[in-house]
């Protein structure tokens, strides 16, 4: 094997000293997911009452796989006809079947979701990872376990919860209209459907168009389990078919994760209304390093801040703040961290960073950071390679960017990191907090009194301290400001769901 | 000859100052016999606006407050209102009640900020958690103030209402700017007078007078307003405030309530404007042998 570790030959003292080439002498064997046992029909129908239907339209629209532009399947794409037949049979439901249930019961059956979705996990990993273009190893390791873990956690409360509300008297809403991202498809399904159910409301979810194929997989999952029909309804479709449900006269909750941009028109549509909702809506969160930090963990977090799932990510560490007196060494190591990722294949159990989920996606990001050049901010990417075929994008930085830079104001939604520096606790703390968004933050020292200090002061709805991006069913997740309303996880995710008085 | 009696001038309560409105505008409030009871400032945008800053500027510093401080100051303002109670119920007799709903409503609204003044310490232990994560993670969530709040004022409790739309928002650490009632604005000036010297900081309160219609689209699309408490039933007002509420995505809150009810009170209003915050901290697994005693 040819072996070019040229640390290890330059290395000695007195010459240069080289930067720790990965790439050239350490190379990894393909190390591909087998993608033999999956079952993907041709065509996909909407899930409506329980079994999968033909559109009224009888339209359908491809997914396709963005790591190498391969049709994936066909899907039903819904109209507002079929909306009507998913509200209807939510309605009759919630009204015969889901109200009247004993709430223990109702959470049998959210157990038994929990279960079939983790006995089919590495088949919805697959999936995930061929439809949404994330790699398996995220898919494999945080989505799919995270899914099944929601509804367990969930399926416990059903006939709880009037210990999770003092004083009040609990009682669900009726008809949940959901709508979900492209970013998470399968984990953001069981976030809304997961407290949506517990609470005893029934649910019509839409996918987002260009990630259907796990829910669709889990609205599979959800007939096997016996649910029963109308209680979950699952329909495809795109922009159109979210603005029918959102419309929707006889739905009583919308839930939405997705852009701010579309979160305002939907708190616009509703606005004449008796609708309850709760929006989960964009970010640009500070990822703070001070100097005190173990900067080691520190370089890993900020790289698990941005780069985890292709920086698809709401609450993705985008704007990296280093204090001064570091901020050339944290920037040497992030640098060295960022050449050692592997950007490729979703499938194989080595990548890092995965396809970007659209060709519209990846060209919003290529015009950023064509924003980022011209706005002067200095660009640095690592050089590794990226397929020929498909959407991929190399990690990137925007080192000396300021505040007023818009790929410093703006959510990309993609691997790519803006860099600045910090001299004090005060000017920091101004500079995280100055942005309509306030879904998260991340602080790195070592100082228990500092952390507690920028918790206090951050004005964002989750703060990693000495860590990033961890998601669990029991935290509430959710932002300030124009980051959206409304949490979702742990207790505090039922309040989305029930009435009380 | 009999004396002539000095009459208050009613202006706005911004920042802890009395300013006129900058507008230069008034209405005139009659009892029922048409008499002028007084001119009352018609507030403008502009005076919203600036009140906002107030307020802004007033949210660090209350929101800072630890929750015990916070109590005692909710406190003192019942305790300067009960002193008051013949000035407040001169002032609702004028707006035309009766001297026995007077006093009832003074009793409630002075209960009520001795309600809410005992929450200030007490309402985040009752909706915190500490979240029992998978990974080895220290997780716990708790409420903080949303920032600044605007309030439209019930109309018809003038007093007890407004009382009870402040209360709760500033026991939780936000400050805000409440439009009092249009047709019953002089115990809400009377009130900031009583604010003003209850050690609440000024700007965490700000009172204004004037018109509902003009001033709900300034206050709901206002970007550096968190969210907005109306208090009424018009459903035109309301899908127009959530509508350009959603500029910044401004939380809006809806109450048409029965404030005169002793028991139209609870910590859950105190929970509307307040922020989940969630806090993860890794955990280190050493040492586990310790369990074992």
């Amino acid at each position: 094997m040819e072996n070019k570790l040229k640390t290890s030959k330059n290395g000695s003292a007195g010459s240069k000293k080289a930067a720790l080439d990965f790439s050239s002498g350490w190379n990894y064997d393909p190390s591909p997911e087998s993608k033999d046992h999956i079952r993907l029909e041709k065509k996909y129908g909407l899930f409506i009452n329980g079994e999968f239907v033909k559109p009224s339209s009888g339209k359908y629209f491809g997914t396709i796989n963005p790591a190498n532009e391969e049709h994936l399947a066909q899907v039903a794409l819904a109209e507002e006809k079929d909306v009507n037949d998913a509200v209807k049979a939510a309605r009759t439901a919630y009204n015969k079947v889901w109200s009247k249930m004993p709430a223990a019961e109702r959470g049998k059956y959210l157990y038994r979701i929990a279960r079939m979705i983790q006995e089919r996990s590495r088949e919805l990993a697959v999936i995930e990872s061929m439809d949404g273009g994330k790699p398996i190893r995220e898919s494999r390791d945080v989505d799919v376990p995270l899914a099944a873990a929601h509804f367990f956690y969930y399926a416990g409360w059903a006939d709880k919860l009037d210990y999770a509300f003092p004083n009040r008297k609990v009682s669900p809403l009726g008809v949940a209209g959901q709508i979900i991202p492209w970013n998470f498809p399968l984990l953001m399904a069981a976030w809304k459907i997961a407290p949506a159910l517990a609470a005893g409301n029934t649910v019509v979810l839409k996918p987002a168009e260009t990630t259907p194929l796990t829910a669709l997989k889990l609205a599979e999952i959800i007939r096997d389990a016996g649910l029963p029909p109308g209680v979950v309804n699952i329909i495809t479709g795109a922009g159109k078919t979210g603005a029918s449900i959102v419309n929707h006269k006889d739905i009583n909750k919308i839930a939405f994760t997705g852009s701010t941009d579309v979160g305002k028109l939907i708190q616009r549509a509703v606005a004449g209304t008796d609708k309850k909702v709760t929006l989960e809506l964009g970010g640009k969160a500070a990822n703070i390093i001070f100097e005190d930090a173990p900067l080691d963990q520190a370089v890993e977090g900020i790289i698990n801040g941005i780069f985890f799932n292709q920086g698809h990510v709401c609450c993705a560490g985008s704007r990296l703040f280093i204090q001064e007196s570091v901020a050339a060494k944290v920037i040497r190591k992030l640098k060295a961290r960022m050449e050692s990722l592997i950007v490729g294949d979703p499938l194989d159990k080595n990548t890092d960073i995965g396809a970007i989920n659209s060709k519209m996606q990846l060209e919003k990001i290529r015009e950023y950071i064509g924003i980022g050049k011209n706005e002067g901010a200095e660009f640095y990417e690592s050089s590794c390679s990226i397929p020929s075929k498909g959407y991929f994008c190399r990690p990137t930085l925007f080192l000396n960017a300021s505040q007023s830079h818009r790929v410093v104001q703006e959510e990309i939604f993609g691997p790519v990191l803006t860099v600045q520096t910090f001299r004090t606790v005060e000017e920091v703390i101004e500079k995280a907090n100055n942005t309509p968004y306030g879904l998260s933050a991340g602080v790195w020292t070592d100082k228990g009194s500092k952390i507690f200090n920028m918790m206090s002061k951050m004005r964002a709805g989750v703060v990693w301290a000495n860590t990033f991006n961890k998601f669990d069913p029991t935290s509430p997740f959710g932002g300030y400001k124009e980051s959206g309303y409304g949490r979702e996880g742990g207790l505090h995710g039922l309040m989305g769901y029930v009435n009380l008085k | 000859m009999e004396r002539i009696e000095i009459q208050k001038t009613y202006k706005l309560y911004i920042g802890g100052q009395f300013p006129r409105t900058e507008s230069g505008r008034y209405y005139t409030l009659t009892d029922k016999k048409g008499k002028v009871l007084a001119n009352i400032c018609q507030g403008s945008r502009k005076d919203f606006r600036n009140a906002v800053v107030a307020a802004r500027g007033a949210f660090a510093g209350w929101s800072g407050r630890n929750a015990y401080n916070r109590s005692q100051v909710l406190y003192r303002i019942a305790e300067m209102l009960e002193g008051r109670r013949s000035q407040f119920e001169a002032e609702l007799i004028l707006q035309g009640e009766t001297i026995f709903a007077a006093k009832k409503e003074i009793s409630l609204a002075i209960d009520r900020l001795v309600y809410y003044a005992g929450w200030c310490d007490k309402y985040m232990q009752v909706f915190s958690s500490v979240n029992p994560v998978q990974s080895s993670h220290f997780n716990f969530s708790l409420p903080e103030p949303s920032g600044v709040v605007a309030i439209v004022a019930p109309q018809e409790s003038g007093f007890a209402g407004l009382i009870s739309a402040i209360a709760p928002v500033i026991a939780g650490g936000n400050c805000c700017v409440a439009l009092a009632s249009e047709k019953k604005p002089l115990s809400a000036i009377s009130f900031a007078e009583v604010l003003a010297t209850s050690d609440l900081p000024g700007g965490v309160v700000n009172i204004l007078t004037g018109n509902t219609k003009e001033l709900l689209t300034h206050m709901a699309s206002h970007m550096d307003v968190n969210a907005l408490v109306y208090c009424g039933k018009n459903k035109d007002e309301i899908k127009l405030a959530r509508e350009t509420a959603a500029n910044n995505v401004k939380r809006v809150f809806v109450y048409d309530k029965n404030w005169n009810d002793p028991a139209e009170q609870n910590p859950y209003y105190i929970l509307d404007t307040q922020e989940i915050k969630t806090t993860w901290h890794p955990v280190e697994n050493i040492g586990t042998s310790g369990a074992k005693y």
